[in-house]
């Protein structure tokens, strides 16, 4: 088994696309219920196949901080406007092969958006570093 | 205590399943049973405490059974009466092994399921080793379970498979509190004492070897120390002493196969006092016979290391060359053979590149370290 970050961007990608061209903010709420649920069934669903480690959806307001010396406050930078790429939250897997972390991928990429229609948006897959195999030689 | 109800738990649960009992139910009345010795076996054992916990698991059972009304009455009579002479040996144990470990089920819920049920380890701890929620876990469980609940109990099972589950839950090593390579020479050392397969025998000396090197692997900052540089005082001499022998007996039945081939390598790694004594043309022989019992990328890849240290770096590389480069490991195989053969620069890019290809953090810090020794 290995483990995989399925990360959903609000924008970016090999394409940019902005969920499905429609914001969120133009979809009526039954839209956006609709959209939550689906996005809570694929957890559940990977739950039930043993495959769920955590998700966690992430507020898109943030800001860029960093160390400028000692004795120095912390220097900030940000909220950004919207036209960047950012990270919307992310669900961990733990799975069986790379075949089936794109596959739990492309399933979360179907989730509807505007007109109930699937989103089809980039979902960015990574392995974890693991700990290292005990038998190398 | 504690030991011996891990030892004997899975044994009544085989018995239970073999009596007839679905493997969920079994296992539910096998825990009560458990957590029922716990409390009364505190003052004094039972003269026969496996008998005890099959009686009490058996009852448990049939209670819960009962519960479940009119739908099951039928059946409730037809199993009521146990065949007799059923507490038998550790063969329960093996046969449930074989079940947990059916080629129907997925490697990894042989895993879970196998540490579960025969390995006796608690859900939590199944899942903490594995590092993901225990409802996650209990669920990989109970599906693995209903997978194998068609199969009959000690119907002819497929080692091979078996093994390379074992093999698995050893190379899953220690992430948390439960040492699943220590919990694998457990379970393969039982199936050694009733195997009559010389793999099982190459497959026990093989953990073992490797085991023994356990503590030299990680200096104490937690990073990765290859082969050449352990210190082999640190290595576990009684570890080693063991594995050598299991590993003499078993390739003296004349059937070799890869695990016995591969215990054979680690016996003549363990064997050498430097890294410098190191018979590596007896070990490349080795390699030379497990390519012909695999076609396994990651052994030809081996095999040129070997290959590196009989005939010179050069040669190392030719032999890597003849590997798939996408094989984990290739680019830091050359990295290190080109460093042999004295090409600083090229060294260091390659050690750059596996760096950004490793698998696991220590590998990835330890390739890190050898580019910026190159640097400059």
């Amino acid at each position: 088994m290995a483990k995989y970050l399925l990360l959903k961007h609000y924008r970016g990608g090999p394409e940019r696309t902005d969920y499905g061209n429609a914001p969120m903010s133009d979809w009526t709420p039954e839209e956006v219920s609709d959209h939550i649920a689906f996005m809570q069934r694929v957890a559940d669903e990977l739950r039930e196949r043993g495959e769920f480690v955590d998700a966690q959806a992430l507020s898109p307001e943030g800001a860029f901080v960093r160390y400028d010396g000692p004795g120095r406050p912390p220097v900030t930078d940000g909220p950004f406007a919207e036209t960047k790429d950012l990270i919307a939250g992310w669900m961990m897997i733990d799975v069986e092969s790379v075949e089936r972390a794109h596959e739990a991928a492309a399933y979360l990429s179907s989730a509807p958006g505007k007109g109930g229609v699937p989103l089809h948006e980039w979902i960015e897959v990574r392995p974890f570093l693991e700990h290292p195999p005990t038998v190398t030689d | 205590m504690e030991e011996l109800l891990r030892d004997l738990g899975p044994q009544v649960l085989g018995i239970l399943v073999r009596r007839g009992a679905d493997f969920a139910a079994a296992e539910d009345a096998v825990q009560e049973a458990l957590v029922e010795a716990v409390r009364r076996w505190a003052d004094e054992l039972p003269a026969e405490p496996k008998g005890w916990l099959v009686t009490v698991a058996w009852r448990k059972f049939l209670d819960a059974r009962r519960s479940d009304a009119a739908r099951l009455r039928r059946e409730v009579a037809q199993v009521e009466e146990p065949p007799p002479g059923a507490a038998e040996s550790r063969d329960d144990t093996l046969q449930l092994l074989f079940l947990c470990c059916h080629p129907t089920l997925s490697p990894a819920s042989a895993v879970a399921l196998t540490l579960r049920a025969v390995g006796g380890l608690t859900t939590r701890q199944v899942a903490r080793a594995h590092l993901v929620p225990e409802a996650t876990m209990a669920q990989r469980i109970s599906r693995a379970k209903r997978t194998v609940a068609a199969v009959q109990l000690g119907e002819p099972g497929d080692l091979a498979t078996v093994l390379k589950v074992l093999y698995l839950i050893f190379n899953e090593g220690y992430t948390g509190e439960v040492d699943l390579a220590a919990e694998a020479i457990r379970l393969t050392r039982q199936l050694a004492g009733a195997g009559e397969d010389p793999e099982v025998g190459g497959l026990l000396a093989l953990m073992l070897l490797h085991h023994a090197r356990r503590t030299a692997r990680f200096a104490a900052d937690g990073s990765l120390v290859p082969l050449a540089e352990q210190d082999r005082s640190r290595w576990d001499a009684d570890m080693i002493a063991e594995g050598v022998v299991v590993i003499q007996a078993a390739l003296a039945r004349d059937r070799l196969g890869e695990y016995q081939a591969q215990a054979a390598i680690a016996a003549l790694h363990a064997d050498a006092a430097t890294a410098e004594e190191t018979d590596w043309p007896q070990v490349l022989e080795w390699y030379d016979e497990l390519a012909r019992l695999t076609d396994s990328p990651v052994v030809a890849l081996n095999r040129a290391v070997a290959v590196g240290e009989v005939d010179g770096p050069l040669a190392g590389l030719g032999a890597v060359a003849q590997v798939p480069a996408d094989v984990p490991r290739h680019t830091a195989l050359r990295a290190y053979l080109h460093d042999r053969a004295g090409d600083r620069a090229l060294a260091h890019d390659l050690y750059v590149a596996a760096a950004a290809r490793a698998t696991s953090v220590a590998e990835r810090d330890h390739l890190t370290r050898q580019a910026a020794r190159l640097r400059g």
